[in-house]
């Protein structure tokens, strides 16, 4: 599997963010997108997610049978989280979505540590827990790219730990990893792509 | 096939749960029938007269409560990113959540018909009628409106957006309905104006979904 972007430029509301972004991604590689307020990192993954259209370039997944947009997991800004539903709704729900299996879900939510709280609503749910259970996601339904933009917000330094461990785990099975992000993410010999202030 | 089945179950039971807003329809539908024998005066062959039409624009108006929110709610809170990385097409998903929308807002008007037609003094044949011609009309309205729906899904406050683009569009479902009521209550042939409800609702039953796709992509941009 090979992840390959050539020349990407982005325009948002008639302004130039980025323009002739291009990087290659193997099979366990990561990569950590930096680049200051409103460069447009975020932008970058969504076009990466297939949720924007890139004003130029496109990206190739090369070695697998689904576009990138099936074959990827997207954490952004918001969580994704009913508050209506449980917490245990809320995982089964993205991963019937998502093309997980159903006996996955117990094991994220105890990885994670949403075990003791599956059954409540999602409106009791901290900052931090709601972005615990968007990380369940990422293990109860297997998806081979992982775009995550500012993963590590509202996460205390266990949930730092978990997602670095996550990151590594996914690595190791032969995933990518890109994130938007301004922490250091303890990713290991990840590829750094800045992108610049102002392109135009 | 089971990204879709989620998707209408977690629909159904969102709209049935605290603040999901299934039962407001239901009961806006039951204020304004009420409201009608105030309005015209307790004459019962009028009521007669006017009830089914009187139902189909109760439904009608019913149906368009909670119809911005099938997508913006999804947007306000990313599952919408979320919907659009699941394999099925956006058409499908779109379909599913209006299938959702009908089964949680759409069906219970449906049931309650009858009741609200005995307030309106309607004899049991003309319910019969209005009741057959609202299930076959509401799921056209519903499909209709999800095209406002995804028109409306980014935006602050959609409710009367979606309601302004929605019922000029639903008149030929409101004509036909009710012509084929009355012509089931005069004995006259109730089939021919019935079939073109049912055409003009399978039409948006297929476009809606369609258009509702183009329509998120296009918002989402």
């Amino acid at each position: 599997m090979r992840l390959t972007a050539e020349g990407l430029s982005c325009v948002r509301g008639g302004r130039a963010l980025f323009r002739g972004l291009s990087f290659a991604l193997a099979a366990g590689e990561a990569l950590a997108i930096t680049g200051a307020n409103g460069a447009g990192k975020t932008s970058l993954l969504r076009i990466l997610a297939g949720l924007l259209a890139p004003a130029e370039g496109k990206i190739v997944l090369a070695g697998a049978e689904n576009s990138v947009a099936e074959a990827s997991h997207f954490l952004g800004h918001l969580d994704a989280v009913k508050n209506a539903l449980s917490v245990r709704e809320n995982l089964d729900f993205h991963r019937a979505l998502l093309g997980g299996g159903r006996s996955a879900n117990e094991a994220a939510l105890s990885r994670v540590g949403l075990a003791a709280l599956a059954d409540l609503p999602g409106y009791v749910l901290s900052a931090g827990q709601r972005r615990r259970l968007a990380l369940a996601r990422l293990i109860a339904a297997p998806r081979p790219i992982w775009l995550l933009d500012e993963p590590t917000a509202s996460l205390d330094t266990a949930g730092q730990e978990l997602l670095t461990g996550l990151m590594g785990e996914h690595r190791a099975r032969g995933g990518i990893v890109i994130a938007a992000t301004h922490l250091p993410l303890g990713l290991e010999n990840a590829r750094a792509l800045s992108i610049p202030a102002r392109a135009a | 096939m089971s990204a879709l089945s989620a998707i209408v179950m977690r629909d159904v039971k969102l709209a049935l749960r605290a603040g999901g807003g299934a039962g407001v329809g239901v009961i806006f539908f039951l204020a304004l029938v009420t409201l009608v024998p105030f309005a015209v005066g307790p004459d019962m062959p009028l009521l007669t007269r006017i009830g089914p039409a009187m139902l189909w624009i109760g439904a009608l108006l019913a149906s368009l409560l909670g119809l911005d929110r099938i997508f913006a709610a999804d947007h306000e809170d990313g599952s919408l990113d979320q919907l659009m990385l699941s394999s099925a097409p956006l058409e499908t998903i779109a379909a599913a959540k209006g299938l959702a929308h009908w089964l949680a807002s759409g069906l219970p008007l449906v049931i309650v018909t009858p009741v609200l037609g005995l307030m309106l003094g309607i004899e049991p044949k003309a319910l019969l009628a209005v009741s057959l011609t609202l299930l076959a009309g509401t799921p056209g309205l519903t499909f209709l409106g999800l095209v406002a729906a995804a028109l409306a899904a980014a935006m602050p406050r959609g409710g009367l957006f979606s309601a302004v683009l929605v019922l000029p569009l639903s008149i030929p479902l409101l004509i036909f309905g009710v012509v084929s009521t009355n012509a089931a209550i005069a004995g006259e042939g109730f089939g021919a104006p019935f079939r073109f409800l049912c055409a003009i609702s399978l039409f948006f039953l297929v476009l809606g979904p369609a258009a509702a796709a183009m329509a998120l992509r296009h918002v989402r941009d």
